[in-house]
């Protein structure tokens, strides 16, 4: 039976919002970064759908963490709404530029040459002595269209904020991923031979990729800075970049939930780990990985029952 | 049945005794979130000796076994538990930490941070939650400088009294530099410590002709390259900023090649490298310790100082360098606060404002000498520093430090309300040698 996804994004909007209030604060942080690092991830899973994996998606967050600092230090402009959109532009700009360029290559060329490019931007940002160096600047806590909160509810106002965002974005995903070119760019990944000869631009379909997944690095990148409350130029460092890949690895590619949940498994982990082990915490982060990677290859989407809901077109972010 | 349902209420009666244990335990405890590097570059040098010599500190402190006025037990009688996290992982990872500790794990204050982008990024969050925070260690003077903090505090002295102290001691000692170059880490750290060290010389020595300043990457591990460019400038002096194994592999591939017989060789906080360096660490290095730490407080010595000295060096085998008397200052000041707000509340543990009342321009003694909230309106700690010379004594097998000059907290680091950096340019207005 089909379930019309807009449904489905209501209810997983509705149960989201009710567990943001039942969770302790220190929980709703972690899920608010959980699902604005998710964001940047689905942008490297709807990369792998085409077969290209970008270990540069730093760049993006980067950009958009940057424009969030930047404008509500220089122009005081502390709007959320408005802070998400310009990066949006920001981001997605910079992705139209590099997106031809780097729909040539596929493989192990596309993730260094995406990996290079967010390379400079750190490389620049921390040269940068005005933009605060390598210790980078603090953000101004954020506006909701002239609602000043602070302390709880400015969490929990962020909290609903990257929900509603998170749900929107997985909808349109999800509508994107089972529209034609969605279903091409899987074609992409198994034989780019014969798209060509089926008329389609492979490149074409590599670039929309790129810039898609741009400008969800861009929205993941505003939110966390402002959740955060501080930008640096790690933001746009390999490992950073290197996580994001991670989470999308450990999603795998077939269900969108599955990105998120990767993303908030990964960072209860990590946490707890930190936690327990102080001295051994990335060593229990490997191990988990490589659990996961050993028990499911492709990835905690791979399990039945999100494949169920992938073939029925649901877009739920968490279990 | 009958069984099942009396070990079920044996069981329920277990652990409602050790809940109500836990609680009653909890209501005599002080939890203490302590961050530092276990892990990364920052472990070796700065990480693992400050916290070495904090479990150390707060396990002499739990058993009442320091002197006065620090013979109460633990903070006041309230027995310290401490919480150690990993600080690796950037400011954005130690944001959400930091909250963890504070909304999970309900500690009663954070002493922590030895990276300055965590020390500029982990405030804000303290302020909004309203979490009492100590910042132990890092250098940036832009904690204070750029904004004001009601819960925020840093015990140690920001790092511009390091380069001008070192700028000072080449003065005094009549030093001959017709000219310096520099080889700094390309980072915050570096680039600030290089500023602040030209600025002074600017001021101090105006003759000295600045060659080249080399920034290699930080963590490079190889510095064949600078150490070619700085033998071809041929400068009278070199200094440098570099810490931990960078600064180990530098000293270890340029003293091979005989720089040091051509050159002064100045480092800012070069100190904790001695233990490893032992013997490689060449005579007559111009070193200072960010503060009257390790070697430069043996040194001096005083009842605290030989104390924790001796029980380190039972402990872990090797003297403690400037890590640990940074944790120490950090540690004791909490606990002259945490005594002094419980003096003022009647004998109960203080919540943070009671806490952030009694730490406001606060003064206390620490191995390292008198500590003095007296910067960022009472936030910000000045401390009294020390620059010496590197001698190897042979009677003993061991690294001494040599004609070692202390500096008044007030001569080295500015007033309240004036930039460091400000004041460096300005020439030390106002400073008290």
């Amino acid at each position: 039976m089909e379930k019309s996804p807009v449904l489905v994004a209501a209810v997983t909007l509705t149960g989201l919002i009710v567990l943001g209030f039942a969770l302790p604060d220190w929980a709703q942080f972690l899920m608010t970064i959980a699902l604005a690092k998710g964001l940047v991830s689905l942008g490297i899973v709807a990369g792998m759908r085409c077969g290209v994996v970008s270990f540069g998606q730093g760049l993006y967050f980067c950009l958009g963490a940057y424009t969030a600092g930047l404008m509500s230090r220089w122009t005081g402009v502390t709007d959320v709404f408005l802070l998400t959109f310009l990066s949006v532009i920001v981001a997605g700009g910079v992705g139209v530029i590099f997106g031809p360029l780097l729909s040539r290559y596929r493989g192990i060329f596309f993730a260094m040459l995406s990996l290079s490019l967010s390379m400079i931007l750190f490389g620049a940002l921390a040269k940068t002595t005005s933009l605060g160096g390598t210790d980078g600047v603090n953000v101004a806590a954020p506006t909701f269209a002239g609602y000043a909160p602070e302390g709880g509810a400015l969490a929990t106002a962020l909290y609903l904020f990257i929900v509603t965002v998170t749900v929107i974005i997985g909808t349109v995903m999800r509508i994107v991923f089972d529209s034609q070119s969605g279903l091409v760019s899987l074609a992409v990944r198994s034989n780019e031979l014969r798209v060509e000869y089926l008329g389609s631009s492979a490149n074409g379909i590599v670039a929309v990729s790129y810039v898609i997944a741009a400008i969800l690095g861009g929205v993941g990148g505003v939110v966390t800075a402002l959740a955060i409350g501080h930008v640096d130029p790690e933001y746009a460092f390999w490992t950073t970049s290197g996580e994001f890949v991670f989470v999308a690895i450990l999603a795998g590619y077939l269900s969108i939930p599955a990105v998120f949940v990767a993303s908030i498994v990964l960072e209860v982990v990590r946490s707890f780990s930190n936690l327990y082990f102080p001295n051994t915490w990335q060593l229990v982060l490997g191990v988990f990985l490589l659990v996961v990677i050993l028990v499911r290859p492709d990835g905690i989407g791979s399990i039945k029952l999100w494949r169920r809901r992938e073939s029925a077109g649901a877009a739920e972010p968490s279990a | 049945m009958n069984k099942y349902l009396k070990a079920a209420l044996g069981g329920v009666a277990a652990l409602a005794t050790s809940v109500a244990l836990t609680t009653a335990a909890a209501a005599e405890e002080f939890k203490v979130g302590i961050v530092t590097f276990l892990s990364g570059g920052a472990a070796e040098s700065f990480g693992v000796p400050a916290w070495n010599g904090g479990q150390l500190l707060i396990k002499m402190m739990n058993e009442g076994a320091l002197p006065a006025p620090y013979d109460q037990k633990g903070f006041g009688g309230l027995e310290i538990a401490p919480l150690v996290i990993d600080e690796a992982g950037g400011a954005t990872k130690q944001v959400q930490e930091f909250r963890n500790l504070v909304q999970r794990e309900n500690v009663d204050a954070v002493l922590g941070y030895v990276s300055s982008g965590d020390c500029l990024a982990v405030p804000p969050v303290a302020e909004e939650l309203k979490a009492f925070l100590i910042l132990y260690d890092c250098g940036t003077p832009r904690v204070f400088e750029e904004a004001s903090y009601n819960y925020v505090f840093r015990t140690a002295a920001h790092a511009a009294m390091d380069n001008i102290s070192l700028a000072k001691y080449i003065q005094s000692r009549g030093i001959e530099v017709s000219s310096f170059a520099g080889v700094n880490q390309d980072y915050a750290w570096g680039q600030d410590s290089w500023a602040d060290f030209v600025a002074s010389m600017g001021h101090l020595m105006p003759d000295a002709e600045q060659k080249t300043a080399l920034f290699p990457k930080i963590f490079a591990g190889q510095y064949g390259t600078e150490i070619s460019a700085v033998m071809r400038a041929r400068p009278a002096l070199l200094h440098s900023s570099l810490w931990g194994g960078d600064l180990q592999a530098f000293m270890l591939q340029s003293t091979a090649r005989g720089i040091h017989e051509r050159m002064r060789i100045a480092l800012a906080a070069g100190d904790h490298v001695i233990p490893q360096l032992g013997q490689k660490m060449p005579n007559g290095i111009i070193l200072g310790a960010r503060g009257v730490n390790g070697l430069a407080a043996k040194a001096r010595g005083g009842e605290l100082t030989d104390l924790l000295w001796d029980a380190y060096i039972k402990e872990y085998g090797v003297f403690p360098v400037q890590a640990p008397f940074r944790m120490w200052q950090g540690l004791l000041g909490l606990k002259t606060a945490v005594e002094k707000a419980m003096a003022a509340n009647g004998g109960k543990k203080p919540n943070a404002d009671e806490l952030a009342a009694a730490m406001t321009g606060l003064s206390w003694e620490a191995p390292s000498g008198t500590i003095t909230m007296a910067l960022g309106g009472g936030h910000q700690a000045i401390q009294p520093n020390a620059i010496g010379v590197t001698k190897w004594d042979e009677g003993s097998g061991q690294m001494t430090l040599d004609d070692v000059e202390y500096y008044d907290a007030e001569c080295v680091n500015p007033p309240d309300g004036v930039k460091a950096v400000d004041w460096i340019k300005a020439g030390f207005p106002g400073a008290k040698c």
